[in-house]
């Protein structure tokens, strides 16, 4: 299984192992790891809760993992993206990629990243000391997302 | 025709309402034309046709406000994502 939607933490190490487990063709893993920070917007994060629309997030980074497969030449992939309640320092999300090089592995994982900032349908409401707020999107992540509308890596 | 209709995040939060099960008039026929019919319902209903902020998915996929509804559809209302 490739993609995973949970309230649980993960194991970052056994799933950076298991990316090459019995795949000798893998010469790189490139990973992600998003955490909780507690400066969010303003200073004074003490928590988030991260919201989701079930089924359809699934379905979402389904896409954006063949997507990427499609794009790259990739041996595998892990997405796990957490939801619930998260305090500074949780993790958030894992993505990994194994490839025979370290070039596609680290343009897929980017890539993987850009997309599921902008398509996957996750909600940040922070708890601060004036109360609960909701994240706003920010434009830059569209940005990051766009640049990969006119690359074509795979050759 | 009937559809589903779900509502999340800051936008559940200002239209009161998380899901609904919708009759909808003759007319009715896209995204863009539901956005109208429910911003019609009243003031607070207005934050439905947010333009940029305020995003739709059909059948769980992402979609554009002039894409076609038809009956039995779950269409889906949220705010831009901030996951990651």
């Amino acid at each position: 299984m490739s993609v995973s939607v949970q309230e649980a933490d993960f194991d970052t190490g056994a799933e950076i192992a298991a990316l090459s487990l019995g795949h000798t063709e893998v010469g790189a893993v490139a990973t992600f790891v998003g955490l909780v920070r507690s400066d969010g917007q303003d200073a004074g994060v003490q928590a988030m809760t991260l919201e989701h629309y079930p089924g359809m997030t699934e379905k979402a980074l389904e896409d954006i993992v063949a997507d990427a497969r499609h794009r790259w030449h990739i041996d595998g992939v892990r997405v796990i993206h957490r939801f619930g309640r998260l305090e500074p320092g949780d993790r958030i999300v894992f993505v990994g990629v194994a490839s025979a090089h370290r070039g596609e592995a680290f343009a897929a994982c980017e890539f993987i990243m850009d997309y599921l900032k902008t398509r996957a349908p996750f909600w940040k409401c922070e708890e601060t000391p004036q109360g609960a707020r909701w994240v706003d999107a920010r434009e830059s992540d569209d940005t990051a997302a766009v640049r990969w509308d006119d690359i074509d890596m795979r050759r | 025709m009937t559809i589903k209709v779900l509502y999340f995040a800051a936008l559940r939060d200002a239209l009161g309402r998380s899901e609904e099960s919708l009759a909808l008039p003759p007319g009715v026929s896209t995204i863009g034309d539901l956005q109208a019919f429910l911003a019609d319902r009243g003031e607070r209903w207005k934050a439905i046709e947010g333009g940029k902020s305020v995003r739709a998915a059909r059948n769980q996929r992402m979609a554009s406000s002039s894409e076609p509804v038809s009956p039995g559809d779950e269409i889906a209302f949220f705010p831009p994502v901030t996951g990651g």
